[in-house]
């Protein structure tokens, strides 16, 4: 099982991450450097070059083609749709499903990473102290999220159901009647938004434990002579110095959760109505969902998620750089 | 006292263990649950006379979509470790012109929602004719992995010893002759995280197997769970045991290859 020394070699295999992105020689070197090695550099890059505009470029392409038209499955095949440049935006813009479906994406997203990064860090906190068993504990924790997400959504939907699931049945036996988790309007988005966190305290565990392992213990060793107690320590020390890692956790949470699609389609398909449709979902289901793909609208819901992840790209970015800087 | 309050914190840990690994026991716990009793309330804590009837139904019906499954993860392995390595290789060690760019496009690439790329693969795919084919899958599967391949080799590659570089080009190696016979062997548990990556990914994609293999003769393991909810509601033994036996690949990952998860995890996302 992992040992403090197993997890530090893990982190050094990556840990190059040290230097991370090498820096740019400066141009007068650049330059003196015979062309030869940039060749060899192009030839290694090539197949992800090629890669990247095959498989990223064009499909991102034929997504904006997509929402500045008016495809249907027909017009699809044969490739002769309408353009209608903003229609599709103006459309989705203007639709009723619009501000419930972006209530719903904030609620999904802000409400899951509050509780899985509180929770994350407690149990990060937690599990610093080195007691019996810490570690393949620990190694535990990452199984829900190595398993596949339908196989956790399903047996949340099961767990969740209305007369057999052993949710109700355990509040049953406090006296609280039967809760339709599930198909009820009221507590379908909160069921979702509860599976979710469960998916990802794994995740905020593992990063922002790695994070916890980078300040030096004696720190503590002199907050603690100093007469201070694990909630002082906690407030003056492990917040402040784990903040870098405490924003990219959530950034990347961020940027996850905004795409989820799967836990929410498998556990109710964005219903009942539209209770649980977040953007992702929105465009899931015009796109795929129903017998009649709408890809156009789909498309425009999409890119509009798509400008929101690169937003949190370039953010992510100088976050990086003012690590990098410190 | 030490060792007291150690043990103490031990029964405290197993406590959260339990709670956080609870929807996994049930999951298993259903799976073995005779198919009258699976209505009972309240329902049996314990399997209390388990039955494999759930594992029968889920091996009889759903081998064909196991293999599936592995085909396609094993291919989207390969395929992710061949264009990651040497672009890694490029970035990090023979200073590609534009690499910061590059790398910037793939941190913004990984943060593309699965449904987009899920559009536009279908609208090329409606005209190569790759649609419900399981080598359009292991491509579309592949952009998951190939950004954080790329991302994790450079970073690994970055922080290698310079003087194994320079003793293999006074040698005489080219950069072929080094990448394959100095990179590579020394970049194995990068390329270990990224295969494990690359695999748990493909193995446990939806989206893409929903939306471009619906229709194929060959599906996936997680569509044909999917599926299975839809057509057999009742048979939740079954369903529970399909769910058991396709989580067995991150349980045995989980166990051989767990420190390369949590470097996985924590790579290019932060600086350690």
């Amino acid at each position: 099982m992992t040992t403090l020394a197993d997890t530090k070699a893990g982190r050094g295999s990556t840990g190059g991450a040290g230097s991370d992105v090498p820096p740019a020689p400066p141009e007068k070197l650049r330059r003196r450097r015979p062309h030869g090695a940039q060749w060899a550099a192009i030839g290694f890059a090539a197949p992800l070059l090629a890669y990247l505009a095959m498989f990223y470029a064009y499909p991102l392409w034929r997504n904006i083609d997509l929402s500045t038209h008016d495809y249907n499955i027909r017009a699809f095949v044969q490739g002769d749709a309408d353009f209608v440049g903003w229609q599709n935006y103006a459309e989705i813009f203007s639709s009723s499903l619009f501000a419930q479906a972006l209530a719903n994406t904030a609620f999904f997203t802000i409400v899951s990473i509050a509780f899985q990064f509180s929770l994350g860090l407690a149990l990060a906190v937690f599990f610093r102290n080195y007691f019996p068993l810490s570690a393949p504990l620990r190694a535990l924790f990452l199984m829900p999220w190595l398993l596949p997400l339908i196989v956790s959504a399903s047996t949340w939907s099961w767990m969740l159901n209305s007369e057999n699931g052993i949710v109700n049945s355990f509040l049953g036996a406090f006296g609280i009647g039967q809760i339709n988790w599930l198909t009820s309007p009221e507590t379908a988005l909160l069921s979702v938004t509860l599976a979710n966190i469960w998916l990802g305290i794994p995740f905020n565990l593992v990063i922002l434990y790695s994070g916890l392992q980078n300040i030096p213990d004696d720190v503590y060793e002199a907050a603690s002579l100093d007469g201070a107690g694990a909630w002082r320590q906690f407030w003056s020390i492990t917040f402040p110095l784990l903040r870098p890692v405490s924003a990219i956790t959530l950034l990347l949470g961020l940027v996850y959760t905004l795409k989820v699609v799967d836990v929410i389609w498998v556990m109710t398909a964005g219903g009942p109505g539209s209770s649980t449709t977040t953007l992702a979902i929105w465009s899931y289901r015009e796109a795929f969902g129903t017998g009649q793909p709408d890809f156009s609208p789909a498309a425009a819901v999409g890119n509009i998620l798509i400008l929101v992840a690169l937003l949190f790209g370039v953010l992510h970015l100088q976050l990086q750089r003012r690590q990098e800087a410190r | 006292m030490t060792a007291r309050r150690a043990w103490w914190k031990t029964v405290l840990g197993l406590v959260f263990t339990g709670i956080m690994l609870f929807p996994v026991y049930w999951m298993f716990n259903v799976s073995l649950t005779q198919t009258s009793d699976l209505r009972s309330s309240p329902p049996h804590w314990f399997p209390w006379a388990p039955t494999f009837e759930g594992y029968a139904t889920a091996l009889d019906q759903q081998l064909p979509a196991l293999g599936t499954s592995l085909l396609i993860g094993l291919s989207t392995v390969v395929l992710t470790v061949l264009i990651a390595a040497p672009a890694g290789y490029a970035i990090a060690l023979l200073n590609l012109r534009g690499g910061r760019v590059l790398s910037f496009g793939l941190i913004v690439a990984q943060m593309i929602p699965a449904v987009v790329m899920a559009m536009g693969f279908y609208a090329i795919y409606v005209r190569l004719g790759l649609l419900n084919t399981v080598g359009g899958l292991i491509l579309a599967n592949s952009t998951i992995a190939v950004p954080f391949g790329v991302l994790l080799y450079t970073a690994f590659m970055a922080g290698m010893p310079k003087e194994l570089l320079q003793a293999a080009r006074v040698d005489g190696a080219g950069a072929w002759r080094t990448f394959i016979s100095v990179v590579l062997p020394v970049s194995r548990n990068s390329t270990i995280t990224v295969a494990l990556f690359a695999f748990l990914w493909a193995w446990s994609d939806f989206i893409f197997a929903s939306t471009l293999n619906r229709n194929g003769d060959m599906i996936p393991i997680t569509l044909s769970i999917y599926q299975y909810i839809g057509n057999n509601t009742t048979q939740w033994n079954a369903i529970m045991a399909t769910a058991v036996v396709a989580s067995i690949p991150a349980t045995v990952l989980l166990v051989l290859a767990q420190r390369y998860v949590a470097a996985g995890v924590t790579a290019g996302s932060v600086k350690d």
